[in-house]
């Protein structure tokens, strides 16, 4: 195990590396006008993550590394993207998806 | 700033951060108890979780601590676990031009995946502002310190999946998904990110296809809405 001055060498590097990228943009192009074409782009850029971070995590399973269409995650994603789609509700989302993947996953 | 208009930014602060919490305390309380079998105490634990606050990282920075792995290996990872983050703080610069910059650094140490959907999502209303968004940041923020230290003396409080609280950030990453998609030209873009994602993330190591889908996505939709704009250039569906 390692020391505290170590550990604090450790921490202090991993900020560095996880502040930066969050401060820079934001610190450096909110005072300027940004092009139209890149506006255009960044605006585009939350759909892109979010479907980026979440189709991934619904259909492909680690150990071994694969597509599985028929996950339980995607299995209940369906009725989650229903609800989420008539209900326009977060928290309704949340709490209907968490109900069915408990029923899922405890039948 | 009166204290009702202070009252205001609190409370539709909170309430628009509770569901991130909801998904963060389970997984909090899962790391700290990786962090305590890796030899972490609550005062280190606590540590990592201000300065660094970041869900995945924190992760696999513990599994590596527990794999004696080097500083600067850990470190490098983090980097390039975190480097989506570039991609959100530029697209939130755009609804926070000319803010103060102390309340822009503030801000900026705190935005996650989860808080980054929230607030894009509300800053298309009016009565929306940093001071809202930085309540957001920091209520997660405190429910992620409070869960993962809490972790580290519990073994764990609660089992495996309770309440389908597994399912918790899915569910809301769909929400927030659906709540995106207005406009054909947010549907195709989505639709086209999922699938680079899927495909790199078979081939490629860590959190790059995150990056690599995103880029490329907004890029192929910028390019599909130029085309499809007619000659005229009135109406299209935007």
């Amino acid at each position: 195990m390692m020391n505290e001055y170590d550990y604090m060498l450790l921490i202090l590097g991993m900020c560095m590396v996880t502040f930066l990228p969050r401060w820079l943009p934001v610190f450096f192009l909110s005072n300027r006008q940004l092009p139209t074409w890149f506006e255009k782009w960044l605006e585009l850029i939350p759909v892109a993550l979010l479907s980026a971070i979440l189709l991934p995590s619904l259909i492909i399973t680690k150990n071994p590394m694969g597509i599985n269409v028929f996950s339980k995650e995607l299995l209940v994603a369906v009725p989650t993207f229903i609800i989420a789609f008539y209900s326009r509700s977060l928290a309704g989302t949340i709490l209907g998806g968490m109900f069915l993947y408990w029923l899922t996953v405890s039948w | 700033m009166t204290f009702d208009t202070l009252k205001d930014d609190l409370l539709s602060g909170f309430w628009a951060a509770w569901p991130i919490c909801l998904g963060y305390v389970p997984l909090g309380l899962t790391l700290g108890v990786l962090g305590q079998k890796a030899g972490l105490s609550p005062v280190e634990m606590a540590v990592m979780s201000l300065f660094v606050f970041a869900g995945s990282s924190q992760f696999i920075a513990v599994a590596m601590i527990m794999g004696n792995a080097s500083h600067m290996a850990i470190i490098m990872t983090t980097f390039v676990v975190n480097l989506r983050h570039l991609l959100m703080s530029s697209s939130l610069s755009l609804v926070l031009r000319g803010k103060n910059r102390v309340a822009l650094t503030i801000f900026s140490h705190t935005i996650t995946d989860e808080s980054f959907v929230i607030n894009s999502e509300k800053f298309k209303q009016r009565s929306w502002n940093l001071r809202r968004a930085v309540v957001v940041n920091y209520t997660a923020y405190a429910s992620w310190v409070i869960s993962t230290v809490t972790g580290t003396y519990s073994g764990r409080f609660i089992s495996e999946n309770a309440f389908g609280m597994d399912y918790a950030m899915t569910a809301m990453f769909i929400c927030l998904l659906v709540m995106q998609l207005n406009g054909r030209i947010h549907v195709v873009t989505g639709l086209i990110s999922g699938v680079i994602a899927v495909g790199t993330a078979l081939y490629l190591p860590g959190n790059w296809y995150i990056i690599i889908a995103s880029v490329l996505a907004a890029t192929l939709g910028s390019i599909i809405r130029t085309k499809s704009i007619k000659p005229e250039g009135h109406h299209h569906d935007e």
